[in-house]
């Protein structure tokens, strides 16, 4: 063997060429192994190939097909060799996180059970078994460990309620229909690290007493889709999933089924309308029966509570937002990937120690946290941290963490507008605040760009927005009018 | 295709997912990946063998963004439209396609060749502005770019 290239498989990574550069790499030279890693959420430098050196897999940046030739043009290149990055863990962006969800993400090969194991899977699993359900739930009680997927409800509380509920019959249902705009931290653990996923879904079914489970993903991610089901044979047979039937449900490209309840009625077959509440999914869920419903990220996080310690993952952290948050830096960004750092971290630092500024090199706008329904935050306030009260604060919302980045050349004005067409298309329609709302809020916000009554349609569409956020059912009517006052309050000029 | 062979091909389709819980989704899914659409005339068989009413059936399918009732084009380009593809200038990507092809969203191209759909958000948020032909993601999609992507699909060679 004369040297191993390890060249990132994911969607961002092929998408810039990285199995064009696997062909290549191949074709010239036959005698290297090449290795099909998953990305290590370092967007900005994909296709990010790795060598093996002494000092650690020394990192080539934005390599393309055609440089490959030249690249290994004498063999495999060394560290002194102008494009080398030098040991990618040793880069100020890399060494400043601290992965305790995403350690494993493009270190291994995604559906390689010998790289899991070897990185430390399983190990939480093992260690769950030896626990009752009670003391699983006390655990991730323990850890602080709180929904990652936006709403940040303390994950043991839940588990313990669908525990404690009657019923011989549970699941255990994950969502991943990460639907928000600015977030990719799911898809990169599926596509990447697939199994800790598996084993997460399998101590929560030991938590609490479920011997099924669904991982309802987007239609938006084929490789994910693929990857989770490839993983999922390779644990069945592997005998991981002895005691819990999990399945793998393709979403239909409905954002709303992001919302827990529609995400049920979905995977029950019908339209994804939400449901009203009570009863809540813990205690009346998928077909009635009492379910864990959790992100991918909350999920991704339990095995290595357990490998470490609850007090481990409960020691960092900020306030009560404890653990690590996935941050995921999106838009016009210069350094945009995926950053977990404890709770804690300023905006500030986040966009400009790890993000570098913008892409474009012009000032900063504004940044929208939380995905589309979430606030446009101005430079002004980018000395909040990372804490899900700390935003509470601010008036706006930590979501699934990601931060949509704007220049100053963007009309927030139309941004708003966008912010009621985008609810207007993904409303499920059964309330009105939100289905009529939304239309009502376009054609509010389109008056005020042509000067309509400017001051009179203001005053309508703030009286909207309290509508919407007062009477709609679920978060989608009842927060896409966060953004549109947020730039009406932050950004005068534009609405 | 005779209504009494789509109806076998629906339920050869069908039946093996009929005991899936929640089956609709899945078997939608099976039927366009097969079809490329899922066929007005199918409605009735699937509704039969998942005991399900045809309104059902056709309230689901018209639901989801995903399923198309109409054969579309042999590709299907998806042009994010969501924040982050907008902060990088997705809303020009999405202007010159359209121009480009003459067409709107949720429109086909007249030679049959290309559906044009809005998708929000591909996940790819880092390198934005993102499209998706079928299955295949682009990064950083200029308005110049859609168009070689556009072209390569209408030559045959995408």
């Amino acid at each position: 063997m004369n040297g191993r290239v390890y060249v990132p498989c994911d969607s961002t990574a092929a998408s810039l060429g990285a199995d064009a550069i696997a062909l290549a790499l191949q074709k010239l030279h036959p005698e290297f192994e090449i290795i099909r890693n998953g990305s290590r959420g370092l967007c900005w430098l994909e296709p990010l190939l790795e060598i093996d050196s002494p000092d650690g897999r020394l990192g080539f940046g934005n390599v393309n097909a055609q440089e490959i030739a030249t690249l290994f043009a004498d063999g495999m290149p060394t560290r002194a060799h102008s494009r080398c990055l030098g040991p990618v863990e040793d880069l100020p962006y890399l060494r400043a996180q601290q992965r305790l969800t995403t350690a494993r993400i493009g270190v291994i090969r995604p559906c390689s059970l010998d790289d899991y194991r070897a990185q430390g899977g399983f190990a939480g699993l093992a260690i769950a078994r030896r626990l009752s359900g009670a003391e699983i739930v006390s655990t991730v009680v323990d850890s602080g460990l709180r929904g990652r997927g936006g709403a940040a409800f303390p994950t043991g509380i839940k588990w313990q309620t669908v525990r404690e509920a009657p019923g011989n019959k549970k699941y255990i249902v994950c969502n991943a229909d990460e639907g928000d705009s600015g977030t990719y931290v799911d898809r990169l653990i599926m596509e990447c690290d697939p199994f800790v996923l598996i084993e997460g879904c399998v101590i929560a079914g030991l938590a609490v007493g479920a011997d099924e489970g669904f991982i309802y993903c987007r239609a938006e991610y084929p490789l994910a889709l693929k990857t989770l089901q490839r993983a999922i044979e390779l644990a069945r047979d592997a005998g991981y999933l002895e005691d819990f039937t999990l399945r793998v449900r393709k979403a239909a490209g409905a954002y709303i089924c992001g919302e827990e309840t529609a995400l049920l009625e979905s995977l029950e077959g019908r339209r994804g309308q939400i449901r009203f509440r009570p009863p809540l999914p813990a205690l009346e869920g998928l077909f009635g029966k009492p379910t864990v419903v959790n992100n991918v990220v909350s999920l991704a996080s339990i095995p290595g509570i357990f490998a470490q310690g609850a007090a481990r993952y409960q020691s960092v952290g900020s306030g009560r937002s404890r653990g690590t948050l996935t941050v995921q830096l999106a838009g016009n960004i210069k350094r945009g990937g995926l950053v977990e750092v404890p709770f804690g971290l300023t905006l500030r630092q986040l966009l400009e120690d790890f993000g570098g500024g913008t892409a474009s090199g012009r000032p900063i706008k504004a940044v929208q946290a939380g995905g589309p329904l979430g606030a446009y935050i101005p430079p002004a306030l980018f000395d909040t941290p990372l804490d899900y009260e700390a935003f509470k604060g601010i008036g706006a919302m930590l979501g699934h963490g990601g931060l949509v980045v704007f220049d100053d050349s963007t009309d927030l004005g139309q941004m708003a507008r966008f912010a009621m067409e985008f609810c207007a298309v993904e409303s499920c329609g059964k309330c009105t605040p939100c289905r009529i709302g939304s239309v009502r809020g376009v054609e509010v916000i389109d008056k005020i760009h042509r000067g309509e009554q400017p001051d009179d349609n203001r005053i309508l569409l703030r009286d909207l927005c309290q509508t919407m956020i007062d009477g709609s059912l679920c978060a989608l009517g009842g927060m896409a009018p966060y953004p549109v006052l947020s730039i009406m309050e932050h950004f005068p000029d534009e609405l | 295709m005779t209504q009494t062979k789509l109806e076998q091909v629906v339920r050869r389709i069908t039946a093996p997912l009929v005991d899936e819980p929640g089956a609709l989704l899945p078997v939608l899914h099976a039927l366009q990946d097969h079809f490329g659409h899922i066929p007005t005339a199918a409605v009735a068989t699937v509704a039969q063998l998942l005991s399900l009413s045809r309104a059902e059936v056709h309230g689901v399918i018209s639901f989801y963004d995903w399923f198309q009732s109409e054969p579309g084009g042999d590709t299907t380009v998806y042009i994010c439209r969501a924040e982050a593809c907008r902060a990088m200038g997705g809303a020009a990507v999405e202007t010159a396609a359209k121009q480009h092809l003459g067409i709107d969203f949720h429109q086909c191209s007249r030679d049959g060749r290309i559906s044009l759909q809005p998708i929000y958000c591909l996940g790819n948020c880092a390198c934005s502005p993102s499209v998706m032909v079928d299955e295949q993601l682009f990064s950083r999609v200029t308005s110049d770019k859609i168009i070689e992507i556009l072209d390569a699909i209408a030559g045959g060679n995408s």
